[in-house]
């Protein structure tokens, strides 16, 4: 008898439930596997918009603008087809948004009104209020729920992935998974499974922007099961967030946009409160070193201003890796009008008063523009991704599909703001299209797969738990967790250099080791926190090393990954034309010849092995380089 | 001298069928502590006061930004999100205890699953034809229109207020302020509204809205400042003229 067909989606973010959503709307039932209730993801986080071209702000907007302003934002290295169907694709995908009830903020007309975004020319950011994301993603949480109620969906909250089970030829079949009350260990068939596992800012410690499930680890175990990762050293910093102990907050690009002022004493020494450091005495090196620009600097060159100053100089505040970012010379109301968000968050969570006193701000991991390598079926006839593939959004394990934060399709070298909601709901939904054809395309049935490599791969499960609960080592998971995010951003962050980079792989490897030998100090069985931690640590730990290993095999600057020793910049006072910039053009294109390539990672027992693949440039040949003067 | 401490009383229970009981701890003070970083210090060093090395406290939390709802709790007698409540403005020593309105999993771990069903069960969506591009939006909405919309929207399903409303319980059929807050959200969009009847009818059942008291003990608590309490009004009123029109066989 045949059975009808079944899709695992891991992970209820953007990506997750647009994913669920077509698939349950394709007629195959889906079983959505999250670590808490899906409404509760980090999708909720974002707070500024959701990139499309509407072009109602008579600016002439175009989707050819947004497309080149995605490729060039990203130094070419994102595959252009489905960038290209992104943006197409991108409007549509709002309105249907809008049709799912999301409360996007409107224009005096009553249509969903546009703000300006970082790195472009054009208002071609749609919001909602300062909660875009918390909006986007109750809107497909609220459809899901319908699906739910008409029996498609099934979901599996407090669950938490663990590894996948695959047939006699390697192709997906089913997943191990844990559940986090009773920490019962099961396996659930299925015809295809889909990865939605948001981000990695984690690795990075409490150095991050991300929230406590963006730890990338469901990535990290199917990779260890075979699976690619690609351009893993591509992460994204950024330069004003909010320091803490349990993670830091983004201080919108705008503080600085209104006219804020980032500063550290001349002496690094000074004790005493900032308001108190007379004028000469203050180092404005933002404006001192860029005087154009002055504070109003790329995020990427403000994350490496930010870096000299604190490593290279020893100018941190207090010794500390932090700076100011000040508004107090700004008009108090003004900036009540303008900056009413950051201001609150400041307030809320620091308990100080930017507008007396200034913020103190360092770079922090924010978004990981590499992730799970995923296939995409180029459309001759528009050169766009082509629809409903199969191939769209697969990993290199048949029956694998990932989407969301967790693929690394749409950003190339640097993702631009706002675009990243739209690749988790734009990615999502091509997965759940390319699934449903998959399944439409398969010939066997589940039950070849014989039970035994389903108990199998259980057992080898609870092992693991049995060995880390007995473990009678000597290491706390918690300190080793901010060793780890200490770790990662001073050596594999915003600045990078490959003896450096040598090391940090060494001391990986050690902190892998001493993740071994830990003891969780748990005796409890019900709802064991500090197994389920190390578990997500030990393989933090290895994707630092994925991450770690990619960035010292790009000798390169490219998008966010910076060395300083393979730079190339323009040359002064020169222009295009002129032979000083016409070399210069050149050597840029002799860099693309050699580094304009994707990096695959792939699990080996000697640690990651890195290769190369080229990138479709079929839409935007790169011709020019970036030029911010 | 002693170095300054921040002092915490936390209810704690090892599974969902075994009794409740009291420890305290002490962690060294810093500044800008919230409950959140203060209970990830006591779960690297899960130490009591006393000495004792005892198994660290499970808690909820995702988002340390107060947006995803995870983290409430009972903070020195009132439901609020912990990773919102900075220790400095909280007197000592500070007693954390769960929710009380929904099964405990472990110390202050909740099952809040039953929000979830009862959004189920007034129907808190909008029906689409289906998640693709029709090449048109849903129609124009005013900017007054969003404006309270939006308020509502904000809901993080944390749970306060049903903690606070003295007519939810885990023995009492009530769906909560919530649900009825959703159901005002969807009844205003307007293609939304065009299930409007079904909504109504969701919340005159039993369970509904004519189990609230009107104690307004919910719009004080809501993190989210949700007027939850506007929300009621408007549906009390609306549910009075449904029953009117389902007594006389009108539709809408
Ligand atoms: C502070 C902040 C602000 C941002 N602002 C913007 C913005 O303004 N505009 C923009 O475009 N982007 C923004 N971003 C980026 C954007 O929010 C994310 O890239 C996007 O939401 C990721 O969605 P996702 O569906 O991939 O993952 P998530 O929303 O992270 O969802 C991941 C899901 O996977 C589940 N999961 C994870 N591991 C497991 C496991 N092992 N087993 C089971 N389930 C698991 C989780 O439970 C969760 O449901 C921001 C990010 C941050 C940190
Ligand atoms: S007003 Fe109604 S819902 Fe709110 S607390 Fe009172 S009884 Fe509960
Ligand atoms: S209405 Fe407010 S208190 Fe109640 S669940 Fe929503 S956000 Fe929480
Ligand atoms: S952790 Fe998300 S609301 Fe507190």
């Amino acid at each position: 008898m045949k059975r009808p067909r079944k899709v695992i989606v891991i992970g209820g973010g953007l990506g997750g439930l647009w994913a669920a959503l077509r698939v349950a709307e394709a007629g195959f039932q889906v079983d959505i596997f999250s670590l808490f209730e899906v409404k509760r993801s980090h999708s909720v986080c974002a707070q500024g918009g959701i990139n499309a071209c509407f072009d109602t702000k008579g600016e002439r907007d175009s989707v050819w603008q947004h497309i080149v302003d995605t490729l060039k934002g990203g130094a070419y290295l994102a595959n252009q087809p489905p960038v290209k169907s992104m943006c197409e694709e991108a409007p549509g995908l709002i309105r249907t948004f809008e049709r799912m009830g999301v409360t996007f903020s409107r224009t005096a007309e009553g249509l969903m009104d546009l703000r300006l975004f970082g790195g472009v020319k054009n208002r071609r950011t749609v919001f909602a209020g300062a909660s875009t994301g918390q909006q986007l993603l109750y809107g497909v949480d609220q459809e899901v729920r319908r699906q739910e109620a008409l029996g498609r969906v099934q979901k599996y909250e407090w669950w938490e992935f663990l590894s996948l089970v695959k047939d006699g030829q390697g192709v997906c079949k089913g997943i191990v998974v844990m559940n986090l009350r009773t920490m019962d260990i099961k396996s659930f068939p299925a015809d295809a499974v889909i990865l939605a596992s948001g981000g990695m800012g984690q690795v990075f410690g409490h150095r991050s922007t991300n929230s406590t499930n963006s730890t990338g680890t469901a990535a990290c175990r199917v990779y260890q099961q075979g699976a690619w990762f690609a351009n893993s050293e591509f992460f994204q910093f950024h330069p004003t967030a909010m320091l803490g102990d349990d993670k830091t907050r983004l201080m919108s690009e705008a503080a600085r946009g209104e006219g804020g002022r980032i500063w550290v004493p001349k002496d690094p020494g000074d004790r005493r409160k900032a308001n108190q450091i007379p004028e000469h005495e203050r180092l404005y090196f933002l404006e001192e070193w860029y005087p154009s620009y002055g504070n109003t600097v790329p995020r990427d060159v403000a994350s490496r201003a930010i870096w000299k100053i604190v490593h290279e100089m020893g100018l941190g505040v207090g010794g500390e890796d932090k700076v100011y970012l000040d508004l107090t010379h700004l008009n108090p109301g003004f900036i009540e009008q303008r900056l009413h968000a950051i201001l609150d968050i400041y307030r809320k969570f620091h308990g100080a008063d930017p507008v007396h006193e200034p913020m103190e701000i360092y770079p922090s991991a924010h978004y990981a523009m590499g992730g799970l390598w995923v296939d995409f079926e180029n459309d001759e006839t528009d050169s766009g991704m082509k629809p409903g593939s199969p191939r769209n959004h697969a990993t290199n394990i048949p029956g694998l599909y990932a989407c969301g934060e967790c693929d690394y399709g749409y950003h190339g070298a640097n993702r631009l703001g706002a675009n990243s909601l739209l690749s988790a709901s734009f990615s999502g939904r091509v997965a759940g299209e390319a699934v449903s054809n998959y399944l439409k395309g398969l010939q066997d049935d589940l039950q070849a797969v014989p039970e035994q490599r389903f108990n199998d791969e259980i057992s080898r499960q609870k092992t693991i738990n049995k060995q880390l609960t007995e473990s009678q080592g000597m290491e706390n998971p918690y300190t080793l967790h901010h060793e780890l995010g200490e770790l990662m951003s001073s050596q594999v962050g915003v600045v990078r250099n490959n003896t450096t980079l040598q090391e940090a792989l060494s001391s990986l490897q050690d902190l892998g080791q001493r993740s071994q030998a830990v003891n969780l100090r748990e005796t409890n069985t019900w709802s064991n926190q500090a197994l389920v931690f190390t578990r997500q640590l030990q393989d933090m730990i290895r994707l630092g090393q994925v991450i770690t290993a990619s960035a010292l095999a790009r000798d390169e600057c490219r998008g966010a990954h910076y060395k300083p020793a393979f730079d190339l910049t323009a040359p002064k006072d020169a222009y295009p034309g002129d032979p000083a910039y016409e070399a210069y053009r050149d050597a840029w294109k002799q860099q693309n010849k050699k580094w304009l390539k994707t990096t695959i990672t792939e699990q080996s027992d000697s640690g990651p092995l890195i290769s190369f693949q080229p990138v479709d440039l079929s839409v935007l040949p790169p011709e020019e380089p970036r030029d911010y003067r | 001298m002693m170095d300054k401490t921040i002092d915490l009383d936390i209810r704690r229970q090892d599974t969902p069928y075994s009794p409740p009981y009291w420890q305290a701890f002490s962690i060294p003070y810093r500044e800008g502590h919230n409950i959140v970083s203060a209970l990830m210090a006591i779960r690297e060093q899960p130490i009591t006061r006393d000495g004792h090395r005892v198994d660290p406290v499970a808690w909820e939390f995702n988002c340390m930004e107060e947006v995803c709802g995870a983290c409430s709790m009972i903070i020195n007698g009132h439901p609020r999100q912990a990773c919102s409540t900075l220790i400095d403005t909280l007197e000592q020593p500070i007693r954390l205890e769960p929710l009380s309105k929904f099964p405990i999993v472990r110390d202050l771990m909740v099952d809040r699953s039953r929000i979830f069903s009862d959004l189920k069960k007034v129907r808190a969506w909008i029906e689409i034809d289906g998640a693709w591009d029709i090449h048109e939006g849903a129609p124009r909405i005013s900017p007054e229109a969003w404006k309270e919309n939006y308020l509502y929207s904000r809901c993080m399903s944390c749970g306060c207020c049903m903690e606070a409303c003295p007519q939810y319980g885990p023995e009492k059929a009530f769906i909560g302020p919530d649900s009825l807050a959703a159901v005002r959200l969807m009844n205003n969009h307007p293609t939304g509204s065009y299930h409007k009847q079904q909504r109504l009818h969701a919340i005159m059942a039993d369970g509904g809205i004519s189990d609230c008291g009107n104690a307004q003990n919910c719009v004080r608590v809501c993190p989210k400042e949700i007027p939850l309490t506007t929300a009621i009004g408007e549906l009390g009123r609306q549910s009075t003229l449904q029953l009117l029109r389902d007594l006389f066989g009108k539709t809408q």
